[in-house]
């Protein structure tokens, strides 16, 4: 019998021996595999379980964390909701991260290679582990202006610090509020989630960094510094037809409204961009031919990279350019020219700061959770867009816009500021159906001659086709808002 | 001292010899040295959960200690001579157990309110409860039975207790004995009771008895077929009738695990009894069978198939279970999420069917190959003392009653790893479950008792020598191979 009991035990060795192979395939093998698997909600419970960095404009936090009573011990709050959705994002546990709570993970979650000595003696010691706090480049003054002076209406508002490139304001509108998405509820995130989703004005798209729009009657100030290059002065006489015909194409281009410019046959290149003269500016930019228009284009900042802020935005750039005609439509901002409300933004910022052109960005520091600093961004040259007496004339043709042509309503009442800007008005939609053009400015301050901000805004189909004024009217006014919030506010001195 | 004198003084309980003495030192050492790694384990969780060690150390963590010193005075009374290594284990197992659950109460609890659901109520502080009644049948298997060969006497009455244990829930309404679909269960009185468990004993008891009885017609007769030794058609009736009552188990109670161990036992017993593979052949052939008759009549035994071949593709429904044990063991990974770091209370059924996995996310592969050992040693301690005994009826029952507690952990662990399908047993002594865990502590106590007498020095002992109306041990016959037929 014994030699029976002891093949049973052998038996039993080998059915351990199996089990441990076969945790060992569990548990080693495909541990990786089962524990990101998207089934799985361990990982994100454990995420929850610490608390995660604070978001902080101004010293105030856009995005914190509270202690909850649930499973999930900690939860997302966002004090001021819809306002800053566009850059900090959402965090959820059903539909992932977006904003800078994704690209910024790292350091919130704690999870930051550069957080991996806290975080043990944040075990040695006892003290619960935190993530840490990102500080935005933001400016409270100016992001509130822009989000009031927007009010709900599809659009969009970026400013910039011309002379470093941080990025002061960024609101998409309609917004939404990632309070909701946070929520611990999945029923009522989910509910959230499916509403913003399905609403036609699309409250979730980033209409700031990742909409590209035409860029309509803005980008003259991109054929205008090429023009320069090309030793044109600002005084000098171009051609500008009240109708220009277009070479091989037999639609013909106007001006709004079948306007003018200047005495019918020509107007100076200052007031044919003062008064967003179309005819103007599409023989301009023929006659400075296709290379000329994109390499100016691309030192703007439109080469089709996708930059990071380090949020993604969509990539902006003049596109194709088949013949003379699509040159003189692409001349005007038409065609096939995209750009998204940051690209127009950092047009004037360059202008702005004597043609220096600085890389945007929106996190000024990382920080650890004692508040010492991991990173701090430094500013960062992108390119330079026109030497600095070229570009001294380019900002007096940008002042007379705002002074004398169709940017009046932006132009602000402070000593010791002068405003310098450019109206767009751009068609989009199908060519044979054109929906409401999207209204345009762009547009700079300086005080004592410093650029302090320069602000981009669009309205989305806020004109009426044919008209130039949906710019000036619409989009000019919300840029003067913002600047004056900034230059009002301490920050700016 | 001389022998008869030493031996009289220890039927009196008064004092034990050096050998006795020195096993019993041994036993409350190791004791004292598992309690202390329940307590740390309940300090952790205490800590990771509730963020300081609280009023429940006291509870959760002296439980296991008393616990421990009532077993091992019983042992030191009843069984002075026994395997010192069993009752540590087993004093380890329970209060780890302990710990797990009360972990998955609070885990449970907040996992309901977050889902804005009634928790149903805390399930440590009725296996608290149930521990004490698994010592009160530890101790009274170790007080009444003082030699295990009685028991053959009784072999035919224990036999019917068993089944009537197995068939009582079979023939209840479902009302008093469903849950969770599978019908084992009899409650009454707020209390739920798998008599199935005992049932498992009892009917290990009988088979051993009754195998050693017949083992001469069932080992002898035969005609050999491809190098086996095969029993002739008429001895194939207890095989049959054994596989019979499993079909029925699983038929009327629709418990697939259950089923499965009891014939798995039955075929070991029968091996080890006859000395012959033939058996085995046999049985897996049965089994095989079996195995596909139920594939072809119960929609519960394909759903368990189908999920343990394609787990994750109907992951949020039947493979819902066992596709989040593995998410939970391939979590924990090598060293897990650390106790009340993880989420076992994700898989449903953690506590009782899945407490392998709890143990697998929280402690790691480490952790839960540790917590393996130590059956693994529980269950050598049982091979050993089937060995080490030298009548035939205690072999067979301790041999058979260790190679249930190995094929039920087996079972349990692949299922939950999906290396077997799953099939809904218990682990012994770690899940929640007072019938279980009473069962396997009558269980353990009926190997201290074979260990004990196996261990007892080499002269007649007082018992067997008093008692001359026990049965004598069978005379083997010899007989060469092939011979009566």
């Amino acid at each position: 019998m014994n030699r029976q009991i002891r093949r049973v035990a052998v038996a039993v060795g080998v059915m351990m021996g199996a089990l441990l192979l076969n945790l060992d395939y569990v548990q080693v093998l495909k541990s990786d595999a089962y524990r990101n698997d998207d089934r799985n909600s361990r990982v994100i419970l454990a995420t929850y379980s610490r608390p995660r960095g604070q978001i902080v404009v101004e010293g105030m936090p856009v995005a914190d964390s509270v202690a909850t009573k649930d499973e999930l011990k900690y939860l997302r709050r966002y004090p001021s909701g819809p306002e800053y959705a566009a850059v900090t994002g959402h965090y959820t546990r059903d539909y992932g991260l977006d904003g800078i709570e994704a690209t910024e993970d790292d350091v919130l979650s704690g999870n930051d290679p550069r957080l991996l000595g806290r975080r043990i003696a944040d075990i040695l010691t006892g003290r619960d582990p935190q993530g840490g706090t990102i500080v935005l480049t933001l400016n409270k003054a100016a992001q509130d202006a822009a989000y009031k002076a927007l009010g709900g209406r599809r659009g969009a508002v970026v400013a910039l610090d011309p002379s470093t490139g941080a990025i002061l304001a960024a609101v998409s509108s309609p917004s939404y509020d990632p309070n909701l998405l946070s929520s611990h509820k999945s029923d009522d995130v989910a509910k959230a989630w499916r509403a913003y989703n399905a609403d036609a004005d699309q409250p979730m798209l980033n209409r700031a960094l990742l909409q590209n729009y035409p860029p309509g009657s803005v980008f003259k100030v991109v054929v205008a510094a090429a023009a320069l290059k090309r030793g044109l002065k600002p005084e000098e006489k171009i051609p500008a037809p009240s109708v220009l015909q277009l070479p091989e194409s037999t639609v013909p281009m106007k001006n709004f409204d079948g306007e003018k410019c200047g005495d019918g046959q020509t107007d100076t290149l200052q007031d044919a961009l003062a008064i967003s003269c179309n005819t103007a500016f599409g023989q301009l930019g023929m006659d400075l031919g296709t290379d000329s228009v994109r390499k100016q284009a691309e030192l703007f900042g439109m080469d089709g990279e996708q930059r990071k802020t380090p949020l993604r935005t969509a990539q902006s750039s003049i596109g194709e350019v088949v013949d003379q005609a699509a040159l003189a439509q692409t001349s005007i901002g038409q065609r096939s020219v995209v750009a998204t409300p940051l690209q127009v933004a950092m047009i004037s910022a360059a202008v702005a700061n004597d043609g220096v052109l600085m890389k945007p960005y929106l996190v000024q520091r990382e920080q650890a959770p004692n508040l010492s600093t991991l990173h701090s961004t430094d500013p960062e040259l992108l390119s330079t867009v026109l030497d600095p007496t070229l570009d001294k004339m380019l900002q007096q043709m940008m002042v007379a816009v705002v002074k004398n042509g169709t940017g009046k309503k932006a132009d602000i009442n402070i000593p010791g500021v002068v405003v310098g800007g450019k109206t767009g008005t751009a068609d989009n939609g199908p060519t044979d159906h054109l929906n409401a053009p999207h209204a345009w400015f762009s547009g700079y301050a300086t005080r004592q001659g410093v650029p302090k901000i320069a602000v981009a805004v669009v309205l989305e189909n806020a004109g009426v086709t044919g008209s130039e004024s949906a710019g000036g009217a619409a989009a000019a006014p919300i840029a003067k808002d913002v600047m004056t919030a900034y230059l009002n506010d301490a920050a700016s001195d | 001292m001389p022998v008869a004198a030493k031996q009289a003084a220890l039927v009196n309980g008064e004092r034990l010899d050096d050998a006795a003495r020195r096993r019993r030192t041994a036993e409350l050492a190791m004791l004292v040295f598992a309690v202390g790694v329940v307590l740390a384990a309940e300090a952790i969780v205490e800590t990771t959960q509730e963020g300081r060690v609280n009023a429940h150390l006291a509870t959760y963590g002296l439980v296991p200690l008393a616990a421990g010193f009532i077993a091992h005075l019983i042992v030191r009374r009843f069984a002075p001579y026994a395997d010192p290594l069993i009752l540590p284990c087993v004093v380890f197992l329970n209060g780890l157990g302990l710990v797990m659950i009360r972990r998955l109460d609070v885990g449970e609890m907040m996992q309901a309110r977050e889902r804005g659901l009634d928790y149903g109520g805390d399930a440590a502080p009725s296996q608290v409860l149930w521990t004490a009644f698994g010592l009160i049948g530890f101790l009274a298997l170790l007080a009444i039975v003082r030699d295990h060969r009685v028991l053959q006497r009784y072999a035919y009455t224990l036999a019917l207790v068993g089944l009537f244990f197995l068939a009582l829930p079979a023939v209840l309404p479902a009302r008093f004995s469903e849950v969770n679909g599978a019908r084992i269960w009899i409650r009454i009185a707020g209390f739920s009771i798998q008599p199935g468990e005992m049932a498992k004993i009892l009917l290990t008891i009988f088979g051993a008895a009754y195998l050693v009885a017949k083992r001469d017609v069932l080992s002898l007769a035969g005609r050999r077929f491809i190098g086996l030794e095969f029993p002739r058609g008429r001895d194939l009736g207890p095989l049959l009738l054994a596989w019979l009552l499993c079909i029925g188990v699983l038929i009327r109670g629709h418990d697939l695990g259950t089923s499965l161990m009891f014939f798995g036992l039955f075929v070991v017993l029968l091996y080890i009894a006859t000395e012959r593979a033939s058996w085995v052949v046999l049985g897996l052939i049965l089994f095989s069978g079996g195995a596909f008759l139920a594939y072809h009549l119960f929609a519960n035994v394909q759903v368990r198939v189908s999920v343990w071949l394609h787990v994750f593709d109907d992951a949020n429904n039947t493979g819902y279970q066992v596709s989040q044990s593995l998410f939970g063991l391939g979590t924990g990974g090598l060293f897990g999420a650390g106790l009340g770091g993880g989420h076992p209370e994700i898989v449903p059924l953690p506590a009782t069917d899945f407490i392998i996995t709890s143990f697998g996310e929280e402690l790691g592969l480490f952790g839960l190959v540790a917590v393996l050992c130590v059956f693994g040693l529980l269950i050598a301690r049982g091979f050993s003392a089937a060995l080490a005994v030298r009548d035939s009826f205690g072999k067979l029952l301790t041999a058979g009653l260790s190679f249930s507690l190995a094929l039920q952990l087996f079972v349990v662990v692949a299922g939950v790893s999906r290396l077997l399908p799953e099939t809904g047993l218990t682990t012994p002594f770690l899940s929640y479950g007072g019938s279980s865990l009473v069962a396997n502590y009558v269980l353990v106590a009926l190997l201290l008792r074979v260990s004990d007498s196996a261990r007892r020095p080499a002269v007649a002992t007082p018992v067997a020598a008093s008692s001359p109306s026990l049965p004598p041990v069978l005379p083997v016959t010899p007989v060469t191979k092939g011979g009566a037929s």
